[in-house]
């Protein structure tokens, strides 16, 4: 009881657990534990044998948080920045930093931009985007789909029913965009 | 080469990439054998973590072959197996020099706030991932570890993040002997920092989710006592009565940032991307650990704001701790509770899908189908 000084009794001591649980205990000491303490300046226990490491050739001009100092001396190649959602992520280092929320909400807007102009892009090759074979849904059949979430209990089947819109919604929104402007174009004629 | 590649929210694909090339003298390429997805790889998959690129190979636990080494490569050599942490990292910047690995500052450019993570999007570096048949593998002398012979590949796989951010997030909890813990998340680094809490001493560990299966193997893997939110009308009340209204000595939140439990906080997260996450779990920990205790947050969330409830943990004088596990510094004690098997990794692994099969293996693991808790990918089976 939080009434009182003591601390409610456990159902069993450590007697018990050490019996029962195999390894209770072994990390009882915190010297033993490899986190502890938090922070051991060691710079030799890395294996680097550099101070400061070699600088990366730089290919393209590579976007950075305007909270550093210079380019890091390392950093990942994937995906550089292209079209416009290319052009939001450059505005969106360039001109705020990690501590405004523009910088985050530009960066997830372009996100959805990315989807859009890859998507269309896809169609212009000989392997366009299959919303069937990508999200996987076939494997609903396949891995008890109904059985894994009918009775279950679980508390994420409400929200699931959203999943599909939110992969859906560009599909039909473009649908829509395109039925639109083909029937404008067909009326012009 | 053959690559998971994302195409948007959920959405992915095989495609065929270009190997990777040695772009500093001190990369690695590494073939893959094993790779996993992470929980947090489905954070991306949902279109949750900014900067998140289509095009992008996910992949942030993996082990391989090393195929090619950079000129300045002393530790490593071509045909060595090795096991690579989720961390890039350069091994001596200011914060290395302190073994805070995972927050390392010169291996992203993109953001100052977080380390350097393979196949996480470009807020965590822009780096390409493992679920690959070959990684580009920074400072190969600093991050792979040789795999010990006597190691099992899924064991070594499992080490790379899940075990050792498990066994991390126990840690940071401070847990001292006969500690009432409480693991919020039966996902593999809720099951693993369960079992890891006996460990450290405590004396009672309950373990909370909304997924029956999940939680039997919580019983049966981690020995801890369960509880089914969802059974609950307030789980917090129920694990305030089950510690005599004191509430637990600490917390280790292992949900993040789609947390469950609570529709609008979800739905303003996961699906409408408002919020950094979904803070459920983080708030359900402030107001069931007791006061002067400790939560310690292995949760991924995103660089956004989340809506917590930061005035309860003020005037509870909690100690919050939390950060992405620095993984190389856990494996040494790791290692060594695997071969006295107090820790046995694969036992969590329900999947195990072939890289062809990728986007199938992402759907069940998101949509937790047919029991899934840990799947694995087979990449040499490409």
């Amino acid at each position: 009881m939080p009434y009182t000084p003591d601390k409610p009794p456990l159902a069993e001591n450590s007697e018990q657990l050490r019996a029962r649980i195999p390894g209770w205990g072994a990390d009882l000491d915190p010297a033993d534990r490899p986190a502890y303490p938090r922070e051991r300046f060691d710079p030799g226990a890395s294996g680097a044998h550099w101070e400061l490491p070699e600088q990366q050739p730089e290919k393209w001009p590579r976007e950075r948080s305007i909270e550093h100092l210079r380019l890091t001396p390392v950093f990942g190649t994937s995906t550089p920045p292209r079209g416009l959602s290319g052009a939001m992520r450059k505005l969106a280092y360039r001109r705020w930093s990690e501590g405004r929320a523009a910088h985050w909400l530009v960066l997830l807007a372009a996100d959805r931009v990315d989807t859009v102009e890859s998507t269309l892009r896809s169609f212009a090759t000989t392997r366009p985007d299959n919303p069937v074979t990508q999200t996987g849904i076939l494997s609903e059949r396949r891995h008890h789909g109904v059985a894994s979430r009918v009775g279950q209990n679980r508390a994420d089947v409400r929200h699931q029913l959203l999943d599909p819109v939110i992969v859906g919604a560009p599909w039909v929104a473009g649908g829509v965009a395109a039925y639109r402007l083909g029937k404008r174009l067909v009326r012009r004629r | 080469m053959k690559a998971m590649v994302y195409r948007g929210p959920y959405r992915v694909r095989v495609e065929e990439k270009d190997r990777p090339v040695v772009e500093h003298p001190n990369d690695a390429i590494v073939r893959v054998t094993r790779a996993a997805i992470c929980g947090s790889d489905l954070h991306l998959y949902h279109g949750m973590m900014p900067d998140t690129r289509v095009g992008m190979t996910f992949g942030h636990e993996f082990i391989g072959v090393v195929d090619e080494v950079g000129p300045s490569v002393r530790n490593l050599s071509v045909g060595d197996r090795v096991m690579v942490p989720f961390n890039v990292y350069c091994g001596s910047c200011f914060f290395c020099a302190r073994g805070l690995y995972s927050n390392c500052h010169n291996v992203n450019p993109n953001a100052t706030a977080v380390g350097g993570i393979y196949g996480y999007s470009h807020t965590c570096g822009g780096y390409d991932g493992g679920q690959s048949q070959y990684v580009r593998v920074p400072f190969a002398d600093v991050g792979p570890s040789l795999i010990p012979d006597w190691m099992d590949d899924e064991d070594a796989v499992l080490l790379t993040d899940a075990l050792s951010t498990g066994y991390f997030g126990a840690q940071l909890a401070d847990i001292v002997e006969g500690d009432v813990v409480v693991v919020l998340g039966a996902g593999p680094v809720g099951l693993y920092a369960a079992r890891s809490a006996w460990l450290m001493g405590a004396g009672r560990v309950v373990v909370v989710d909304h997924l029956d299966y999940r939680l039997e193997k919580a019983r049966t893997f981690a020995h801890a006592e369960t509880i089914n939110f969802v059974e609950h009308d307030d789980v917090v009340v129920h694990l305030k009565k089950l510690t005599d209204g004191l509430g637990a000595d600490r917390v280790i939140e292992c949900v993040g940032a789609e947390a469950d439990g609570n529709f609008l906080q979800h739905v303003t997260s996961a699906k409408l991307k408002l919020q950094g996450g979904s803070p459920v779990a983080l708030n359900w920990a402030i107001d069931a650990v007791r006061k002067g205790g400790t939560v310690s947050v292995m949760g991924a969330y995103g660089p956004m704001f989340s809506a917590v409830k930061f005035g309860d943990a003020l005037n509870k004088g909690l100690t919050l701790r939390m950060n992405q596990c620095p993984v190389k510094r856990q494996w040494p004690r790791l290692f060594e509770h695997i071969r006295n098997g107090y820790l046995k990794p694969n036992d969590i692994v329900t999947h195990r899908i072939p890289l062809e099969h990728v986007a199938e293996g992402y759907h069940i693991f998101s949509a937790k189908l047919d029991g899934c808790i840990k799947p694995l990918i087979l990449v040499d089976a490409a």
